[in-house]
């Protein structure tokens, strides 16, 4: 992997309040596997520089890169990316990184994704990956979130679960009109009744906030699945 | 200098001499890990130092009580770009462990219950720049950060700082771990931004 590259934003689409898909062209990108990283530079004018990782929401080969950020609140970087930036902007990435929570379209088994809040980026990587390809490994999505408009991706994950994809969503605050359970953090039951069980040894993904993937991988070993099954990404302190 | 992103001013401009390039400061204490949290009771849990003699050195947690414990005061960096300042801990410094191993190996493999494992040479690991630590800011150390013990080498990226240590073995090549085997650089020198191959 080499240096620094150049990437210009193309198009970007807001996918809640908070959170915001931004697709940039970057000449020199060698492609990335779903689920990797890619570290994002901004510079001021006066040469300070910003440095933070984030997940792509983009697989396969090519020169796009589409990244899909949540702002924090203090943070320094992710409310320019999230507020700022404009079509036509540069930053600069250096990347792909990580070859751990990475899923490859060559792989057979089962897969069960689960995702809190802005967790599912990677996780969408995995998904659109495993559409382009025509896998037919069987693919479960749970996907956690606070309620209807934290959805990210919302209608092309919905469009997946017409196709090529088993979709479960959890509201912890609040559910859509007519969502037939009142909204509640996951617990171990649904998670139980919603995963692929341990059986068929699913390879599982897991990411989210600390305290979400340390519940749902906790619990996943008390259901019988294997911990070398499970990859975990956890973001956020405790 | 890069190409100037339109509009950013950033925040920070103090310059922390602390800090190693291409890092910022948190508060925070972020978890990372690559699976489940293991879940490991103390009366279980030992540390063992594997020689090329098969020589197994090995301490349980009453043994681990019982050698002398040192407060390390240090700061911490972290590959993801976070590093923490001024960070308090409690254990065993790896020259107490080594005192009586006989090897000639210059590398060394931590291992991990759960799996992990990272590479460190052995000068790394001696002379003050490791230990085993089981006390975090006054606390027992949680499960998330590696309890009950991990490894501490705060001179390296914090990946080599393994959780959930249960031993050392020697190698005669520096052959690369876990991370090391996913990305990451072999040795991981923060001030030199060894982060990745």
């Amino acid at each position: 992997m080499s240096g620094w590259k150049v990437g210009t934003v193309t198009t970007t689409s807001t996918q809640t309040a908070s959170a915001r898909a931004i697709s940039l062209e970057v000449p020199g990108w060698p492609g990335n596997l779903a689920g990797q990283h890619v570290d994002v530079r901004l510079t001021a004018p006066d040469g300070y520089t910003a440095v933070r990782s984030y997940s792509i929401a983009s697989a396969g080969p090519g020169e796009t890169v589409e990244l899909a950020v949540d702002r924090l609140p203090d943070g320094e970087v992710s409310p320019y990316l999230v507020d700022d930036l404009q079509d036509g902007d540069q930053v600069e990435l250096r990347g792909p990184l990580g070859g751990w929570f990475v899923w490859r379209p060559e792989q057979a088994e089962h897969v069960q994704l689960i995702g809190g809040g802005s967790g599912i980026v990677p996780l969408m990587a995995m998904m659109r990956s495993h559409a382009a390809s025509g896998s037919t490994a069987p693919f479960r999505l749970l996907y956690s979130v606070r309620t209807p408009d934290d959805v990210i991706y919302r209608d092309e994950i919905a469009a997946l679960d017409d196709s090529s994809l088993d979709t479960m969503l959890v509201y912890t605050r609040m559910a859509p009109v007519g969502w037939p359970v009142p909204p509640g953090r996951l617990s171990k039951a649904i998670l139980a009744e919603s995963v692929f069980p341990a059986s068929e040894a699913p390879l599982i993904f897991v990411c989210g906030p600390t305290g979400f993937v340390e519940a749902v991988a906790t619990w996943l070993v008390e259901l019988g699945h294997e911990p070398s099954r499970i990859k975990t990404e956890r973001f956020g302190g405790k | 200098m890069g190409i100037i992103s339109r509009g950013f001013s950033g925040r920070g401009r103090a310059v922390n001499e602390d800090l190693p390039p291409g890092q910022f400061l948190t508060e925070d204490f972020p978890v990372l890990s690559a699976g489940p949290t293991p879940d490991i009771d103390t009366a279980e849990w030992s540390f063992s130092i594997r020689t090329e003699f098969g020589t197994d050195h090995t301490w349980d947690w009453d043994a681990l009580q019982s050698l002398p414990t040192e407060d390390v005061t240090t700061d911490i960096h972290c590959v993801t770009r976070w590093s923490k300042l001024g960070t308090t801990w409690r254990g065993v410094s790896l020259d107490t462990f080594f005192e009586n191993v006989e090897t000639s190996r210059e590398f060394t493999m931590a291992h991990s219950y759960g799996g992990y494992t990272t590479n460190i040479p052995l000068e790394d690991l001696l002379d003050g720049k490791a230990w085993i630590v089981h006390t975090f800011d006054g606390e027992p150390l949680d499960p998330e950060h590696g309890g009950p013990a991990r490894l501490l080498v705060p001179h390296l990226y914090f990946w080599k700082s393994a959780k959930w240590v249960r031993g050392v073995t020697m190698h005669d090549s520096d052959d690369p771990g876990f991370w090391e085997q996913n990305g990451y650089h072999l040795y991981g020198d923060p001030w030199r931004e060894q982060r990745y191959w």
